[in-house]
């Protein structure tokens, strides 16, 4: 347990926390703006780890296939926007809930019927594929530092977009108060797809950066997408700036809780105290629920 | 007027319909072949999962993310009790499941009960998952590999019937008959519950919470109590699920199978409580034919949901014959325009 490792293992909190902000910036965007619950968001990452795999394996470069799982991502979430969302915007969120478990199903099949079930890795690129020395005994992968690097760019344009932007005021707008927006005469179509195409291309990003980190295989966005519910639930619903510290937070614990969660528990692997960890971050949702209902970040009651 | 439940059959032609439905699944096996007998009983045991969460969907209007984790929390129930090699008499481990399952419903239902609308949805999820990773991470039930498990006796008052005892085309009929009427038994018990008091305020309750209580109902007594008595019933499926397959893994507490309940209780048409086993009945079915016909089943699925949810706005029970009409009874076609 020295500080080397906690080091490391904070760097990677961090870069799992700012990969998780990707998603779930996406999905509470979505929620915000369009009020649907997209459990299909999960799959939009894992199409974004299988884009990049397949342009690394055409072209060998994985510099090209991050601008193609944003370009992918774009214009999938316009066609999903536009010839699926835009009827159920009125419907039930339990019909939301339907369709988009619906398209989970679609996509793992999709993906089956084009790249197969086998697991894929992904090579870091050459040029990075060294490690950083960052104090005199401990250094630190390249690539998880362009990933940080990556991320935190992505999520300082989506900011200046949210806030600098008039496009991004009218979606900050239609998060607070739809009605208003539509009263403005805007014209919400545009705006809908508009937060769905950036919400998709996040997460086909995401998708993308992970895809050398994890390796990339079938149902790999499953677990992600709970997690980023948590996010966006800490957050609070709508709030951008809330899901990027709630990510933080949830990907801190949960890389620290795997790391030192057993020896705090006190409990060998397979003892009770081996699921701890991943149940920590689903408590800090409930206290968070319980006790502040509008999130830890949220502004709104 | 206590007595009656917008979700059970209104005239006594749509009770006779399900005995009608109720007898011809108890004539079945003397029909069709062991297999067809093996998918139904696993179409039924669906259906009493998905029928114990209706009672809070339909029933009180809580949509429920993580109903899954008390059906399989009761399959890991009966596995603690019987590891392979030492069965256990059914009268022991049927109670043990649902009294587990309900104590678990009781601490997440108080939990969750406190938010509503899609915080409840959350929350009910987070505690799901908390429950799979106990059983994911932890060697308590076997690991993320799952495990096999000794199948409950069939004995009753010292009379056990043992299944390898009978032909070789026989042998799924117990688990068969036990499955229908833990079925039956369900269904009544629900329709009981809705066509008393207890039903009348938690449809109260889900039409306008806030005039209940100030007619001075405790509404978060009525729904803890809807709470735990859902986590009892699917308790109960849960068991059948192990006396059947005689194995447990943590996908029978992970999230999917909570949304196939919900997507079950949809298909099938959420107006009405048989709308639950007819959505688990479509729903095997589905699979079943996609299977046939290609080896890409969850498309097939994916696509029959989607068309499903597209054009079939109130599900299967919302289907009405073509002598019939169109018009709902209410005379208006869809609501206004005004949200």
């Amino acid at each position: 347990m020295s500080i080397a490792i906690f080091l490391s293992q904070i760097l990677n909190g961090l870069q799992y926390g700012l990969l998780l902000f990707l998603i779930a910036s996406g999905l509470t965007l979505i929620f915000g703006v369009l009020g649907v619950i997209n459990l299909a968001h999960g799959s939009l990452f894992m199409i974004g780890a299988y884009v990049a795999f397949l342009v690394v394996k055409a072209s060998g470069s994985l510099w090209l296939a991050l601008p193609a799982c944003v370009v992918v991502g774009l214009a999938l979430g316009a066609l999903l926007e536009r010839f699926l969302f835009r009827y159920f915007y009125n419907r039930e969120h339990l019909d939301q809930v339907l369709l988009t478990f619906a398209l989970i199903l679609i996509f793992e099949e999709l993906r089956s019927l084009l790249v197969g079930n086998d697991f894929h890795s992904v090579p870091v690129p050459a040029a990075l594929d060294f490690s950083v020395p960052i104090t005199a005994g401990f250094s630190y992968a390249a690539y998880r530092l362009v990933v940080i690097g990556v991320c935190l760019a992505l999520a300082a344009a989506l900011f200046w977009w949210i806030e600098r932007t008039k496009m991004g005021a009218i979606v900050r707008a239609a998060a607070e108060k739809p009605e208003m927006v539509d009263v403005l005469g805007i014209d919400a179509r545009r705006v809908h797809m508009t937060v769905f195409a950036v919400g998709a291309a996040l997460a086909l990003a995401a998708g993308g950066l992970a895809a050398p980190l994890t390796s990339v295989y079938p149902n790999m966005g499953d677990g992600l997408l709970i997690v980023s519910f948590v996010v966006v639930v800490i957050g609070g619903f709508g709030s951008v700036s809330g899901a990027f510290w709630a990510a933080l937070l949830v990907g801190l614990i949960d890389t620290l809780g795997k790391a030192y969660g057993s020896a705090f528990s006190g409990a060998a692997a397979g003892g009770l105290g081996a699921a701890l960890p991943a149940m920590s971050i689903y408590m800090v949702m409930i206290l968070v629920l319980v006790l502040r209902p509008s999130g830890l970040f949220g502004g709104r009651s | 007027m206590i007595g009656r439940n917008r979700l059970l059959p209104q005239t006594s032609a749509g009770w006779a319909a399900l005995a009608a439905g109720a007898v011809a699944l108890a004539l079945l096996p003397l029909f069709a072949p062991a297999y067809y007998v093996g998918l139904v009983t696993t179409a039924m045991i669906a259906a009493m999962l998905a029928l114990s969460l209706h009672l809070l969907v339909g029933g009180a209007g809580l949509v429920s993310l993580g109903h899954g984790a008390f059906y399989g929390l009761a399959a890991y129930t009966v596995f603690l009790m019987s590891p392979e090699g030492a069965p256990r008499p059914i009268w022991q481990t049927l109670p043990a499941a649902m009294l587990v399952a309900g104590l678990a419903a009781l601490v997440v239902g108080a939990l969750s009960l406190r938010t509503k609308g899609f915080f409840f949805l959350m929350v009910t999820l987070a505690c799901g998952q908390m429950i799979f990773a106990i059983f994911h991470d932890t060697r308590l039930g076997g690991g993320a590999d799952g495990a096999y498990l000794a199948k409950p006796l069939l004995s009753i008052f010292g009379f056990t019937l043992d299944p390898l005892s009978l032909p070789r085309a026989e042998r799924g009929w117990p688990v068969y008959y036990v499955a229908l009427v833990q079925l039956t038994a369900t269904y009544l018990a629900l329709a009981l519950l809705l066509r008393s008091l207890f039903g009348s305020v938690l449809e109260g309750i889900r039409v306008n919470e806030s005039r209940m209580e100030a007619m001075g109902f405790n509404t978060g007594r009525y729904k803890l109590a809807a709470f735990v008595i859902a986590g009892v019933l699917a308790g109960a499926a849960g068991h059948m699920w192990s006396l059947y397959s005689g194995f447990v893994n943590p996908e029978v507490v992970g999230w999917r199978q909570s949304a196939e309940a919900l997507l079950m209780i949809l298909l099938g048409g959420i107006g009405a409580l048989v709308g639950a086993v007819v959505g688990a009945f479509a729903f095997v079915a589905l699979g079943e034919i996609a299977q046939m016909i290609t080896s890409r089943q969850l498309l097939v699925e994916g696509l029959a949901i989607l068309a499903a949810v597209v054009l079939l706005r109130d599900g299967f029970m919302g289907l009405k014959p073509p002598w019939r009409g169109a018009r709902s009874p209410r005379g208006g076609g869809r609501e206004s325009a005004l949200r």
